[in-house]
């Protein structure tokens, strides 16, 4: 028997608990979407192994981390590239260009939605609403950094930084 | 109560029925899906949409509770255009090819779309295809036939206590699944199959061997562990088919076990007894039945009158009918030997003679889940008494506190108010803890024989835990019950445990009992299968060998306390004499006549339940090849023996004569011992045998089916030890190991690290042909790296 | 009566200094935490607060328009475990006010939860925010921390008997998590599949004990309502429409943006503020509550004020106060194929008409757009929507059937005009043109 908790390290380990401890005792299940977060951080991606090991420190079913790691469409249960580019095409953003944004990344990239450059630095990904649309266009990097108003201009500056 | 309306009748409901309990109540049906009376509510599918009174939309049926005064139209206009469209919206994705499924013909969606359904679809996009899963050699998946009504997922997690499959995914691309590269494992799993609604999760065993309809339907009763769980036996051409659960809510709800549900396989095994064999010269010839039964008779008449009846041994299946027990044992009698026995995994016999009754559940099995203070006594519960574990795992999420003591800390997937694992040897002296532990809290004075129980000894805290438990029940313990699995009825100290039970349930004021081992536990005593003063046990006819054996529906080298004595004392014996559904190579090296008997299913017959419920059945099928049912070839063979009393013409003919008429439960039930002596010496030296019966080994007919055979729970026995005696023993998990007991016989198995074992303890499986060499259940082991 | 032709702004006073305004000192140097403190010095009783809050007639600001004072009435005394919750999982497509109330002022938001905690008798609260805006949440968590070393959070506030404490959980991707019940289930660590009603949040909420939950912005208004008293705010609006509203508008307008208005600002006015037109084009249809809410074409708006009753009197909804503008670059068909691409995505999977129904209404709405629509689909889709609306537990289905209908209702000819002819009624150049996406710079 291996310790599935070897597939965290101990700063995601730390990390999970300061979750753990936002909620009751009895109810640390609360904690798995922030430590699939921190995980697929860690990791790049989220494996089998990876949500197991989540499950397995928060006391969990495996399949009902995976249930949450499935449901949730920012948790990617594929490796991804390097940067993970999310593009809003919803209509209030593609009022004013987000399709087109998307499709201004597709032909630079070379790659459609759900594709990774083959030196593997950029995913493509389609976005729903984020929740942004007063700057749209918008795109997620990375999840966790939203950037505005991405017209040509802002998306080449946006790609040369991304090395 | 409330009082309401529904589609124009009046009804009174109790406070906080649903709409649809109230409309089953009156027999009117609503068509529905996710809906099940056993499981919590999910209200996804949408088909029990009816229309409630000044409600602007129609209300889900399932998780609608009733008010007073509620007026409901399940058939209105509003209500059946809502169930139609959901009927059309669950179509536009199933495949409508019945004809080639294997749910066709016994399929709610199949049903209720001819009611429900158009006869064509708008929708003319490509259907949704979603991958099946391998949920292991049970289920059989066609998941693109899935409505996701989440029955099964429901399944895993509320009844069989652990979730093992999930809803992945969402929107139209959900899909339920198990977790990547996991089987469904639960010993449960086979309800799912009739659970769900279509043809998504179906037997695999079964699958596309027969449609519903060419199926002849018998209702039975299962011949496994002491529940009795209430089947139906499914045949055709007089093969069985398929063994499905008949519900009783008194027994097993709507539940089966898949040992029950999937032995049947085991019915049409290559080592059926088809044909009545003699042994001559060494040799095996397949005979008449006449020549058999002759052979028999004059076996055994020779060895009565040359050594006495006393020679005689008989060792009966726990797993065998009444009537077949009845007979036996009076086949016995009549050729004088009181040694008779069918209690094969037993070895403390010292409260023979001592007993008030026979030994019982102590209540009735839907009185477990009344209970608000448990204490399971050694039992591996989840996998002996799997339907008994479900009601206690029901019941914990009530609030009642579920305890246990026991030498192995298996996950019962129970939530558990307290726990003592202790080695084998001192589980009673834990017992003794627990006892006196109660008096003090209750302020009274314990049995003076438990004083010297050694402190230091035990672990005294677990006990005071459990204690304090079971006294904080409704009335200070009233309402507890301490309950004796089959490892406190195998442990060579059963009856002090039980001594110490009976004297903890009267501290509390609560009750006790024991979970029946086998379909016939009961059943045993009440045909007075067991010896008299001056008979044998059957521990002990096989320590002090006889002459010569009648073994009914046993092999007693894996049904018996001790495999090795069993196999060495038949071996050694002059005649034998087996009454068998099946044979096998130990068979043939002992005995000298085998007699193809009926299993369950090919004869008439009663099982005693453990709570003393007589259920009786017919055969489901014909006897298969010359088999006949045992009851008959007893008969004959009493008959042929010149003994009295043989002259029977059906089994309810034995039956009347076994219990005095046809009661509803047996009489003389009674857990009381009259002056038990505790024995509460303790420690052996040496690593102690934690011996378990593997699911999926308790008795020949599990043993021969192969489905279950391929199953998790079947995994091959293993040393499994804790961390500090794998160290002790110098040894990692993974190891091939040596085990001795004491004698030259060694097996060689992989060492296995199990967390859950006490100190000192080797855990083997016993029942086990890989580890029958190794003797008692109860004994102290060597253990050495191979 | 407030003027209501000019902004009045309450929630957005602290946003004038952009993202140097947010910490705590700002929000106290501007009267934060004064109303939490009086509140607590004066040991105001719980039915003198909500009593308070109902004077305000503030209706929830989520987009369903419940009355805040009501909805935390019903909570249970006696209970003695409960939470609040803040349902800042913003992903009604064109809804982006709670975001920069998390940017410019979490504060408002954090004293508004605690005095709601205070009103319903919770120890426990969390903030659930959106996973796409993450660094929002990580604002909020460090605004948290700020109201825990200054004892606004914690054991014994500010010395009083009363203890509350709070903490933020993020999303990771699902619209469906903005229903009140999914967003529970979500917070237990589950997939955020809604839970049928009753039994209501009230009573059977967060790990099944009584919760009060509500939007960011309703949150962010108490301290405001109890700063100038309920009736105050009340008249800011207009009768049953309580108080200045956040507007978020996207789309064809000059500056798209929040606006903070009071409740019956004319939508012209609006429009007006944020820019006008872009491009100076022609107005053609707005979905005046965020994506679920149905279209209204351009001469029916121009008729409404921003409230609630005077958009649901014009057949749509306030909702969230999501204004998504049109112009006529649009081709309504391809509009409304997004959005019912959106649901389809965004169906949680658990209801059967819905889980099946979104996607037949994306694939039916895609291949008009595409050119292969038949001349019964416009009857099919009212058919499939109508066997959608009110037969799921949440209101996803009715979200995804609105649109669907509202489209058809009002630009039925644009959806005949695809199907007959197999392609768009407005010119794929136009509408190229439309998004100023080609245009960098362009106003």
């Amino acid at each position: 028997m291996t310790n599935q908790n070897d597939m965290l390290s101990p700063e995601a380990i730390k990390k999970i608990d300061r979750e753990v401890a936002k909620y009751p005792a009895d109810q640390k299940q609360s904690a798995v979407m922030a430590a699939l977060v921190i995980a697929q951080d860690e990791k790049g991606w989220l494996s089998k192994e990876t949500i197991a090991a989540v499950a397995g420190y928060l006391g969990m079913a495996p399949i009902a981390a995976y249930e949450v790691a499935s449901f949730y469409n920012m948790y990617d249960l594929q490796p991804v590239g390097k940067y993970k580019l999310t593009v809003c095409t919803n209509l209030p953003c593609a009022l004013s260009g987000g399709v087109h944004a998307a499709d201004y990344v597709k032909e630079k990239l070379g790659i459609d939605f759900n594709e990774t450059t083959a030196d593997g630095r950029f995913t493509l990904k389609e976005g729903e609403c984020m929740g942004a649309c007063g700057d749209a266009p918008v795109m997620l990097v990375n999840n966790k950094r939203m950037c505005s108003f991405m017209l040509p201009e802002q998306i080449d500056k946006l790609l040369a930084e991304c090395k | 109560m409330l009082e309401i309306e529904i589609d124009g009748k009046t009804l009174q409901v109790a406070d906080g029925s649903t709409i649809i309990e109230a409309a089953h109540q009156l027999g009117t049906y609503i068509p529905h899906f996710c809906y099940h009376k056993k499981l919590s509510i999910a209200a996804n599918c949408r088909m029990c949409l009816v229309q409630v009174e000044k409600a602007p939309k129609p209300m889900p049926a399932c998780a609608t509770p009733v008010t007073n005064g509620m007026k409901v139209f399940t058939h209105s206009e509003l209500a059946v255009k809502a169930q139609k469209g959901v009927m059309e919206f669950l179509l536009i994705n199933h495949p409508l090819d019945c004809p080639i499924c294997d749910q066709g013909g016994e399929c709610q969606l199949q049903d209720l779309a001819v009611g429900y359904g158009e006869s064509a679809s708008q929708y003319q996009e490509e259907k949704r295809v979603v991958p099946d899963k391998d949920l292991g050699p049970l289920v059989s998946t066609d998941m693109t036939r899935c409505i996701n009504c989440t029955r099964c997922i429901r399944f895993t997690a509320e009844i069989a206590g652990f979730m093992e499959l999930g809803q992945s995914f969402r929107g139209e691309r959900a899909e339920v699944m198990p977790f990547i590269g996991k089987t469904v494992d639960t010993e449960l799993s086979g309800n799912i199959i009739d659970l769900c609604p279509v043809g998504a999760l179906t037997s695999k065993p079964f699958r596309f061997s027969a449609r519903t309809w060419e199926l002849s339907r018998r209702k039975s009763v299962s011949p496994h562990d002491g529940l009795g769980s209430n089947l139906i036996v499914q045949t055709k051409h007089d093969r069985v088919m398929r063994v499905l659960p008949l519900e009783n809510e008194d027994i097993n709800e709507c539940w089966l076990t898949d040992k029950e549900r999937f032995s049947y396989q085991g019915l049409s095994s290559a080592e059926r007894l088809t044909k009545p064999m003699v042994k001559q010269g060494g040799e095996w010839k397949e005979v008449d039945w006449s020549v058999a039964l002759d052979y028999a008779s004059h076996a055994l008449r020779d060895v009565a009158k040359t050594h006495g009846g006393a020679a005689i041994g008989g060792l009966l299946s726990p797993h065998a009918t009444l009537e077949e027990m009845y007979l036996a044992q009076k086949l016995l009698r009549g050729l004088d030997s009181e040694n008779i026995d069918f209690r094969l995994r037993q070895s403390d016999f010292s409260a023979d003679g001592k007993r008030k009754g026979t030994p019982w559940l102590g209540m009735k099995i839907a009185d477990i889940g009344r209970l608000d203070r448990v204490l399971v006594v050694g039992s591996f519960l989840r996998k002996d008494h799997p339907l008994v574990a479900q009601r206690l795992r029901q019941s914990a999420k009530r609030g009642a506190q579920i305890s246990i003591l026991h030498s192995a800390d298996d996950d019962l997937l129970i939530k558990l108010a307290a726990r003592a694992i202790a080695a084998p040897s001192q589980l009673p002296a834990v017992l003794a803890e627990v006892v006196k532990a109660v008096a003090e809290l209750k302020g009274v004075a314990a049995d003076p024989a438990l004083a010297k129980v050694g402190a230091g000894l035990v672990d005294v805290n677990a006990a005071k835990k459990i204690a304090a438990s079971l006294v904080s029940g409704s009335d200070g313990g009233k309402c507890a019950g301490i309950l004796l699995g089959n490892f406190a009825q195998q442990h060579p100290q059963a009856a002090t445990l039980s001594a110490l039970a009976q004297q903890l349930a009267g501290l509390l004021g609560g009750s006790f009992g024991f979970l029946g081992e086998a379909a016939n536990s009961v059943g045993g005593y009440a045909a007075k299968a067991i010896p008299t003063a001056g008979g044998l046990n059957a521990a002990a006819m096989l320590k002090d060998p006889r002459h010569a054996y009648v073994v009914v529906g046993a092999e007693p080298e894996l049904d018996c306390a001790d495999g090795a004595q069993a196999l060495a004392s038949l071996t050694k014996a002059a005649a034998v004499v087996v009454l068998s559904p099946f044979k096998s190579q130990a068979m043939l090296d002992y005995a000298a006549v085998l007699l193809p008997v009926s299993p369950f299913s090919e004869t008439s017959g009663t099982f005693v339940n453990t709570e003393g419920r007589v259920q009786s059945f017919y055969a489901a099928a014909k006897p298969l090849g010359e088999a006949r049912p045992a009851w008959k070839v007893l008969r004959v063979l009493g008959n042929l023996l010149d003994l009295n009393g043989f002259a029977f013409n059906s089994s309810e003919e034995v039956r009347a004569e076994a219990l005095d008429g046809q009661p509803e439960f047996v009489s003389g039930l009674d857990n009381g011992i009259d002056g038990a002596t505790l024995n509460l010496t303790a420690s052996p030296n040496g690593l102690e045998r934690v011996a378990d019966v593997p699911i999926h080994f308790s008795d020949p007919l599990v043993r021969r089916a192969p489905a279950l055979q391929q199953a998790a729970d079947s995994a091959a026995p293993t040393a499994r030890m804790n961390a500090a005696t794998l160290a002790k023993c110098g040894l990692a998990s993974g190891d091939k190991v040596k085990v001795g007991a004491g004698g030259t016989a060694a097996v060689t198995l992989p060492a296995q690290f199990d967390a859950g074992l006490p100190d000192g303890v080797v855990r083997i499986a016993a029942a086990h042909a890989d580890t029958v060499a190794l003797g008692a259940m109860s004994s102290v082991l060597s253990v050495e790296k191979a | 009566m407030a003027l209501i032709d000019t902004i009045n702004p309450l929630l957005t006073t602290g946003w004038s200094k952009g993202d140097a305004g947010w910490s705590l000192k700002d929000y106290e140097a501007r009267g934060g935490y004064v109303q939490l403190k009086r509140i607590l010095a004066s040991k105001m009783t719980q039915d003198d607060l909500i009593a308070e809050v109902k004077k305000s007639v503030l209706r929830g600001r989520g987009g369903a328009g419940f009355p805040t004072g009501l909805k935390w009435s019903f909570m249970p005394k006696a209970a003695p475990e409960k939470y609040v919750v803040c349902n800042t999982d913003e992903g009604e497509p064109g809804t982006f006010k709670d975001r920069d109330l998390m940017r410019f002022d979490p504060h408002s938001v954090i004293e508004g939860m605690i005095i709601a905690a205070y009103a319903v008798g919770a120890k426990l609260g969390y903030n659930y925010i959106h996973g796409e805006i993450f660094d929002m949440y990580q604002r909020f968590e460090e605004a948290l921390d700020q109201a825990r070393a200054a004892g606004y959070l914690g054991n014994n506030i500010l010395g009083s008997d009363f203890s509350f404490d709070l903490f933020a959980h993020h999303g990771w991707g699902a619209y469906i998590c903005g229903e009140e019940t999914g967003l529970l289930e979500s917070i237990e660590g589950k997939k955020g599949q809604p839970r049928y009603k009753p039994p209501f949040p009230a009573n059977f909420g967060l790990y099944g004990k009584p919760t009060t939950i509500n939007n960011t912005e309703t949150f962010a208004a108490i301290p405001f309502i109890l700063g100038m008293g309920g009736e105050a705010y009340l008249n800011l609006g207009k009768p049953n429409n309580g108080g200045t509203k956040l507007f978020s508008v996207s789309g064809h307008v000059n500056r798209p943006g929040n606006y903070e208005v009071p409740m019956g600002t004319p939508f012209a006015k609006l429009l007006e503020m944020a820019g006008g037109m872009r491009g100076g084009r022609k107005l053609k249809a707005v979905i005046p509550g965020g994506s679920s809410a149905p279209v209204l074409p351009a001469d029916i708006m121009m008729e409404c004020t921003m409230d609630y009753d005077s958009i649901a009197k014009a057949g749509s909804m306030l909702g969230s106060g999501a204004v998504i503008v049109m112009d006529e670059t649009v081709c309504m068909v391809k509009a409304l194929e997004r959005l019912s691409y959106f649901y389809f995505e965004e169906s949680c999977g658990q209801c059967t008409p819905c889980r099946e129904g979104s996607g037949w209404l994306y694939r039916v709405v895609h291949r008009i757009e595409h050119g292969e629509g038949r001349p019964e689909d416009l009857d099919l889709l009212n058919r499939v929507t109508d066997n959608m609306m009110g037969k799921t537990i949440c209101a996803l289905a009715d979200a995804a059937a609105f649109p669907v209908r509202s489209f058809i209702k009002h630009f039925k000819s644009e959806f005949e005009y695809h199907i007959e002819n197999k392609k768009c009624l407005v010119d794929p150049e136009v509408q190229r043109a439309g998004s100023g996406f080609f245009k960098a710079g362009a106003a």
